[in-house]
């Protein structure tokens, strides 16, 4: 068997698998009569519909892609991780450190995932940004944020 | 005459100096963000959303739209300027417009792309006007069977217009409409997909797909590649009026331009790039020197961005009229409506009068702004232009989380975010376009409620859709638009006009 699409082939197993995953989650739910259907007779359906899709993207790897094997590439570990991670520590600390201290450290640790990454460029980001947010949202807006630590 | 009577209700509206004030935010911030790179209107929207709660919701909505057509300015001007088109809808006036600013008519070029997008607007916020009422009278008719139907269609077209892998998409607007299952049942209050999360049993807020998607996805996607280093050909622009030969090549070009505008935005999915692209062929066609196209044809800026503002005017019309979104921003649009406690559908026409007519009127309030202000701001556009991307992205991520976590107060949608960005940056690895999940996002409940309301209303029998005229022939006109697409020689056309917008 030859992988013409390796983008495809990786987007079609992975339909299939969330297709079936709605489809089986949704038997737990009541169907309904085809009067008065259920809660679980939509995502039942929407499920099995996407798994077909699946199947047919997956089929279409198999049989045509482009002439290199369409690869995914490597994954950019450092964004994905520094973006990824800047957002969990935020939702983490702002409750515990107050906006103050975890919003600064959450632009630094964003710019960390940039290529042209230089401590100066980050600091400075995070300053001009905190302030800037804080006037804006803080103090112009008034949102519900704790801008300090927690006791 | 009702139609001078509503503008009239309109302008006392959008004339007021607090909406005029929102109307001037939004067209600038549009602009703005249609200038920098890696900034696109759905995630600007999705990252002001949550601070509007307190405003107005005309103002909220006036400023939205303000954003998007702003944006389509914006991105015209580094079509021509820097050949980077903002927006989809800009990739044709780079043909022609760059090619001008080579040529040293890079002022002409911007006005002509100003003044014929400005004729456009005022013919396009005169249709909406004329094409509401009416359109809003018949929506009156429709009952749960034609919704369904019109739902179907509204989707098919918008998967049928993206971009890439049909499946590909078709399998994004079904994974959208997964997504809205996860909720409280409405009609039994059975909590679904909810994994006795509490916060899962009201459902994802659609700001948090949409900004994990679209705002922290794309930051990682675009971090991914290698830095972007704009160049600007033209330093300085002069020479911006028009010659009176110029005006004659470009008026009948932005007349007709702005007519197939008109008709194009109306559809679903990508209304006005659609138009944006035909209106180019057109005038190739009518042109008596077609070589020209490609060099640096006037008419080949005029008419594309007449018909591509045309478009982004009278898309407004099946989300107002009928309350259903036929593109991600009007999805979008939708979701700022209920968020505010307004029910979009046709009643909106009659019970907030003034929120409705002063939305449209607001349009054009907007582009007359975007004319006067931008001609003379175009040298602090250029500047912006080259602004960093590595001092960009650390400033949307801010935005986004400080909104992401004011939407609720709640970290719960932080970590949904998160886990969005992983998902958007997946999407973009694996070549799905993410515009139609957030149409069936947003469709899927409604669509959910008036199915089983037509099948109870029917007694389990399916054929209610097509034995009802209307809803019949919407579901005809979404089964032959499916066909056809996956006709040999169509859908070999459809990538050639895709392949030519990468």
């Amino acid at each position: 068997m030859n992988i013409k699409s390796q983008k495809d082939f990786v987007s079609g197993i992975a339909l299939i698998v969330v297709g079936g995953a709605f489809a089986i989650g949704a038997t737990s739910y009541s169907f309904g009569t085809a009067v008065r259907p259920g809660p679980g007779y939509f995502p039942f359906g929407l499920g099995i519909i996407l798994a077909i899709l699946g199947l047919i993207v997956l089929f279409g790897s198999l049989t045509q892609g482009k002439k290199n094997g369409d690869p995914i590439g490597a994954i950019p570990w450092r964004p994905l991780i520094c973006v990824v991670g800047a957002i969990v520590f935020f939702g983490f600390f702002l409750p515990k450190l107050g906006f103050l201290i975890s919003f600064p450290l959450m632009i630094i640790l964003t710019s960390a995932g940039g290529n042209e990454f230089t401590w100066k460029d980050a600091i400075l980001n995070a300053v001009i940004l905190t302030v800037l947010s804080y006037l804006i949202f803080i103090y112009g807006l008034q949102l519900t944020i704790p801008v300090w630590p927690a006791r | 005459m009702d139609l001078i009577n509503n503008l009239y209700i309109g302008f006392q509206t959008s004339l007021s100096l607090i909406n005029l004030w929102y109307a001037f935010l939004g067209a600038m911030l549009g602009t703005l963000i249609g200038v920098l790179p890696g900034l696109g209107p759905i995630a600007t929207i999705a990252m002001l959303l949550p601070s509007m709660y307190s405003l107005e919701p005309t103002s909220a909505l006036i400023m939205l739209a303000g954003i998007y057509y702003g944006a389509q300015y914006g991105g015209s001007t580094t079509a021509i300027l820097i050949n980077v088109p903002g927006e989809a809808s800009s990739v044709v006036t780079a043909l022609d417009g760059y090619q001008m600013a080579r040529r040293g008519r890079a002022g002409k070029a911007l006005a002509t792309a100003a003044l014929s997008s400005f004729f456009a607007g005022t013919i396009g916020t005169l249709v909406v006007a004329a094409f509401a009422p009416p359109l809003t009278a018949l929506a009156f008719e429709f009952g749960a069977p034609e919704y369904c139907a019109l739902m179907f269609l509204g989707l098919v077209g918008a998967v049928v217009l993206a971009s890439g892998s049909l499946a590909k998409a078709l399998a994004m607007v079904i994974l959208g409409l997964l997504l809205g299952q996860i909720n409280t049942d409405v009609i039994t209050a059975v909590p679904r997909f909810s994994f006795g999360i509490a916060e899962l049993m009201d459902g994802i807020n659609f700001v948090v797909i949409a900004m994990g998607v679209f705002s922290f996805g794309e930051i990682i996607a675009n971090l991914g590649k290698p830095a972007e280093h704009r160049e600007i050909f033209v330093k300085k622009v002069t020479g911006l009026m028009p010659t009176k030969d110029d005006l004659k090549e470009a008026t009948p070009a932005t007349i007709r331009g702005t007519i197939l505008g008109c008709l194009l935005g109306v559809l679903p999915g990508a209304g006005p790039m659609l138009a944006s692209f035909s209106s180019y062929s057109l005038e190739k066609k009518c042109s008596k020197t077609p070589d020209e196209f490609g060099k640096g044809a006037i008419q080949g800026v005029a008419a594309p961005e007449a018909a591509n503002n045309a478009g982004a005017q009278t898309s407004f019309i099946p989300m107002l009229t009928l309350g259903i979104p036929t593109s991600a921003v009007m999805a979008l649009m939708i979701g700022a409506m209920t968020l505010m406690g307004i029910q979009p559908g046709p009643q909106v026409m009659t019970s907030n009068p003034g929120l409705f007519w002063g939305l449209i009127t607001s349009m054009w309030v907007g582009n007359v702004m975007l004319v006067i202000l931008n001609l003379p701001l175009i040298g602090i556009w250029v500047k912006l232009l080259t602004v960093p991307y590595r001092f960009l992205f650390p400033a949307i991520m801010a935005f986004c989380a400080i909104g992401v976590y004011t939407l609720s107060n709640n970290t719960f949608d932080v970590y949904c975010a998160a886990a969005f960005a992983v998902v958007g940056y997946l999407f973009h690895k694996l070549g799905f376009e993410p515009a139609p999940l957030i149409l069936g996002f947003i469709l899927g409940p409604m669509m959910e409620e008036n199915l089983r309301r037509a099948l109870l209303m029917a007694r389990g029998d399916w054929s209610v859709f097509v034995t009802r005229p209307i809803a019949a022939t919407m579901i005809a006109v979404a089964v032959v638009l499916m066909v056809v697409i996956t006709l040999p020689a169509i859908s070999k056309k459809r990538e050639e006009v895709f392949v030519e917008e990468e």
